[in-house]
């Protein structure tokens, strides 16, 4: 039914236009409809993110502006859109405006990656998971350029912060996705989902691909910045960290960018482990829209996982952040990749 | 081997605190038995506070319309702020024949009041006490100054003046 709509623009495309210039219109069609999923993604999760911090913390969370208070994020984003943007004197101008664009430009080119349904999915190439992991390895230059280019030693802090933090736990999600390779055999977003229509990675897997699951969960947070790994943006000791001197909507980018990412990393585990847009048991296989929905309940259960860890464990030290990566994750990643391949060539995988 | 027991007991601790809070989460989420928000302006004819609550400073009246205050202005001089004033007169005692002191205005200047209480420790006779009142918005300041002695109350019997 969306393969029918999608052909249906095609068609109708090629009536008025030769063959290149309908293929760029479709790209910037493409490129419009991920834009407004950012922004709707960002908006729904920043809403849902308070609202669950509220009943965490015996509060409501904002439930007066719309239903539920949805508009609320809404409500707020105009506003920042009506803010002047600030910047410091002696901030390096140039960098100082081009780094959230960074990270915004990161966080979309991973989403054209996330297999939303069977149909919806952008960008399906061979290596989606290393095109993934490498191209949301290049948020970090933004939240550091962000952090050298404001000329504020908070910003400067945290920026230093992201490097040390980000890089390291780079790793652990790195060597987890690897350990869920092993098992598949194939980089291919859809093609991995397509091996899980036997079993869940999860179940596939079992003792390894639990450890895996609980070492991505960990370093996905700190990936993300957010609590307990929020080094980088400490509001108790560095201010805001890296974007203390952003206001308006450049702040805005890297507001949004930090939840649209939460849900990239929550996708990635979706489909590694959860079968992407499977559903259990394969119940509801012909219909077409199905597979939207199972993905959408899958995702907003590991990102209220994520959601829980924030408001139930408190930050760490530096000093702890780096021993946990260090002398905890990495060993036992290294164990688990090779206890998984003796496992997939002794064949011990159900 | 304090590698192994301190990933286990780092998990089972990192569960315990999750337990913790995820009981909170669903417990408000489906029922909102515990949630300590009040929607303000939606139930202020319902919206009791609780006992200890410092709402406001208030001069106990027993049902005979009786005040246990003499009028020793111990709590003006307790008061930081200068928030209470105290005006009392002498006259003699029906019984005794000597002079006795009565209080005539307990005044109270609650745009002052921090609700810090030095007042209630002061009082020796435990005439003053908390009220529960949170509802203090007026439009005019003069509103705020408050008489505390309610009209035609006098002192209770037994109170030495």
């Amino acid at each position: 039914m969306v393969l029918n709509i999608f052909t249906d623009i095609h068609n109708l495309l090629l009536e008025y236009m030769s063959e290149e210039a309908t293929h760029i219109t479709e790209l910037i069609l493409i490129a419009a409809a991920y834009l407004g999923i950012f922004a709707i993604l960002g908006l729904l999760l920043v809403w849902l993110e308070r609202r669950v911090a509220g009943f965490f913390q015996l509060r409501l969370g904002p439930n007066r502006v719309g239903p539920f208070g949805l508009f609320q994020t809404i409500a707020d984003a105009l506003k920042l859109v009506s803010k002047e943007l600030t910047g410091t004197v002696k901030a390096d101008s140039q960098l100082y405006r081009i780094a959230p664009y960074f990270v915004i430009t990161t966080a979309l080119m991973s989403l054209a990656l996330i297999p939303f349904s069977q149909e919806i999915q952008a960008f399906d190439i061979n290596i989606g998971l290393f095109f993934l992991t490498s191209v949301s390895s290049i948020g970090v230059i933004g939240i550091f350029l962000a952090g050298w280019a404001s000329n504020n030693k908070y910003s400067l802090i945290g920026g230093m912060r992201t490097g040390i933090q980000m890089i390291s736990y780079e790793l652990s999600v790195g060597m987890a996705i690897v350990t869920m390779v092993v098992l598949a055999g194939t980089l291919q977003i859809s093609e991995i989902i397509e091996l899980q229509k036997d079993g869940w990675f999860i179940f596939q897997g079992h003792i390894p691909a639990v450890i895996a699951f609980m070492i991505f969960m960990i370093a996905g947070t700190a990936e993300s910045n957010r609590v307990p790994f929020d080094l980088v943006e400490a509001e108790s000791e560095l201010g805001a960290g890296f974007h203390t001197e952003y206001s308006g909507m450049n702040f805005a980018y890297y507001f949004l960018a930090e939840f649209v990412n939460m849900f990239i990393i929550a996708s990635i585990a979706v489909v590694l482990f959860f079968g992407g847009w499977l559903s259990p048991f394969g119940i509801t296989d012909a219909i077409p829209f199905a597979g939207l929905f199972w993905f959408t309940i899958k995702v907003i259960g590991v990102i209220f996982l994520f959601m829980w860890f924030r408001w139930t464990f408190p930050r760490f030290r530096i000093d702890q952040l780096l021993t946990l990566e260090w002398k905890y994750l990495l060993p036992i990643n290294m164990v688990n990749i090779v206890l998984m391949a003796l496992m997939v060539w002794l064949g011990l995988t159900l | 081997m304090s590698y192994f027991s301190d990933i286990i007991n780092g998990t089972k601790t990192l569960i315990t605190g999750m337990r913790i809070t995820g009981k909170y989460f669903f417990v408000n989420l489906f029922t909102r038995k515990d949630v300590i928000t009040q929607q303000y302006p939606d139930n202020i004819d319902t919206l009791k506070m609780f006992d200890r609550f410092r709402g406001e400073i208030t001069l106990y009246h027993n049902e005979n319309n009786e005040h246990k205050c003499d009028a020793c202005t111990l709590c003006v001089s307790a008061c930081p702020n200068g928030s209470l004033e105290v005006f009392g007169d002498k006259k003699p005692d029906p019984e005794t024949g000597k002079n006795k002191r009565y209080l005539v205005k307990h005044i109270y200047h609650l745009e002052m009041c921090t609700m810090c209480g030095l007042c209630i420790e002061a009082c020796p006779q435990d005439a003053l006490e908390w009220g529960q009142d949170y509802h203090h918005v007026q439009y005019d300041r003069s509103k705020l100054t408050k008489v505390l002695n309610k009209p035609g109350s006098k002192l209770m019997s037994g109170i030495k003046g």
